[in-house]
């Protein structure tokens, strides 16, 4: 499954996108510590699969919140999509 | 009532129950109840079968919302709680449906149910809320395989459907129609905001146009927003509408006209989608738990 979570609003669209099918896999789970808002969190889904998922509190000010890794020039890599192995997380923005 | 006094966005709650099905020779009652951030819905399926339902707005007070809404939906079928088997609550409150044996979230509700009132081969659902807008796609079985969700402002959702409602003095049920009912479509007000679309309807009026092209150009505007939600997810055919919102003709043929795709069409009240999947989902989840007892 893709789970967006995010908005979108006036000011354009910010979802960040986990393929749980990939995510399932995934044994380490390290995107949850490389985040530094702390916008990773794992759940049990409604189908009983463990997975990872963007907290509630986050998910209407993604913009804001990954803010601070995506610097407007010169943008390193997301630490959130390094860390994750299976390549299951995705920004829109 | 006077116009000033009257609720002109007030819809209508009703209950309704299959007299030919009789619960107790049942194996398996299972239930649902969805609590909307504006209208709650329980379902009762009798051994998989749909029995009862209710329709109803949803109070200041959630686990209420819940109670009044299973209440109802049990009302003349002689069934308590205590004979329903296994029950799941959704939607906004359903951590706080009281006698609920799990928490599901609307959009799997949503789904399974979508796969139950239009067949296995709906694969995307738009489900247009009373204040979110989700669209939802799904496999066969009604699983979902991807899903969007816009729950930060009311435009594309109900809540924003009332608002224009009680601006014009149109009754709710009357809007789809009357949207219609233009010689020549106007353009969309504004689609990212119902405060905006409200107070640019309402310069409109004072322009002289009439109550029909305003609500011609907002449900226009609605039809506009919720095609670039569908857009990101890539709309897969068949594709279904549920919620309120999917009662409304004057929003569902311009979102068919703006996709080239017909929405197909239900039998079932397109409001009661998310609380029957939850009650699929409990009645899934019972069997399941008789299974682990017998090994």
């Amino acid at each position: 499954m893709k789970a967006n979570y995010g908005y979108m609003d006036g000011s354009g669209e910010f979802f960040i996108t986990i393929d749980t099918d990939l995510c399932i896999e995934c044994s380490d789970r390290s995107c949850v510590d490389a985040c530094p808002a702390a916008l990773f969190e794992i759940i049990m889904d409604d189908y009983d699969d463990e997975v990872v998922a963007i907290k509630q509190e986050h998910r209407k000010k993604v913009k804001y919140d990954c803010g601070a890794c995506k610097p407007v020039s010169d943008r390193p890599p997301l630490p959130c999509v390094e860390a994750c192995k299976p390549g299951a997380i995705t920004h829109s923005w | 009532m006077g116009e000033k006094t009257k609720e002109f966005w007030r819809w209508k709650e009703y209950n309704w129950s299959d007299e030919t099905i009789n619960p107790k020779e049942a194996e398996t009652i299972s239930a649902g109840v969805d609590v909307g951030s504006v209208s709650s819905q329980a379902v009762i399926m009798v051994d998989g079968k749909l029995y009862a339902y209710s329709n109803m707005r949803t109070g200041s007070d959630s686990p209420d919302s819940a109670r009044n809404a299973i209440n109802w939906a049990m009302e003349g079928t002689g069934l308590t709680l205590d004979d329903i088997h296994y029950s799941v609550g959704t939607g906004y409150g359903r951590v706080n449906v009281p006698f609920a044996n799990r928490a599901i979230t609307e959009i799997a509700c949503h789904a399974r149910g979508g796969n139950f009132m239009y067949g296995p081969t709906v694969r995307t659902i738009l489900d247009m809320g009373g204040q979110d807008c989700k669209a939802i796609l799904c496999d066969e079985r009604g699983k979902v395989t991807n899903f969007l969700m816009n729950d930060k402002c009311a435009a594309g959702t109900g809540r924003g459907m009332e608002v224009f409602s009680d601006l014009l003095a149109v009754p709710i049920e009357d809007v789809g129609e009357l949207s219609l009912d233009v010689d020549e479509e106007p353009p969309p007000v504004s689609s990212t905001c119902v405060v905006f679309a409200k107070s640019e309807a309402s310069s409109l009026l004072r322009e002289g146009w009439s109550k029909k092209r305003v609500l011609a150009a907002y449900c226009s505007a609605m039809a506009h927003r919720v095609v670039s939600l569908l857009e990101r997810i890539t709309v897969e055919k068949e594709f279904a509408i549920t919620g309120g919102i999917a009662k409304n003709a004057g929003v569902v043929t311009r979102l068919e006209r703006e996709l080239n795709l017909k929405a197909l069409k239900s039998k079932h009240d397109t409001q009661i989608a998310g609380a029957l999947g939850a009650a699929l989902f409990a009645k899934s989840l019972v069997e399941k738990q008789r299974k682990k007892a017998v090994q």
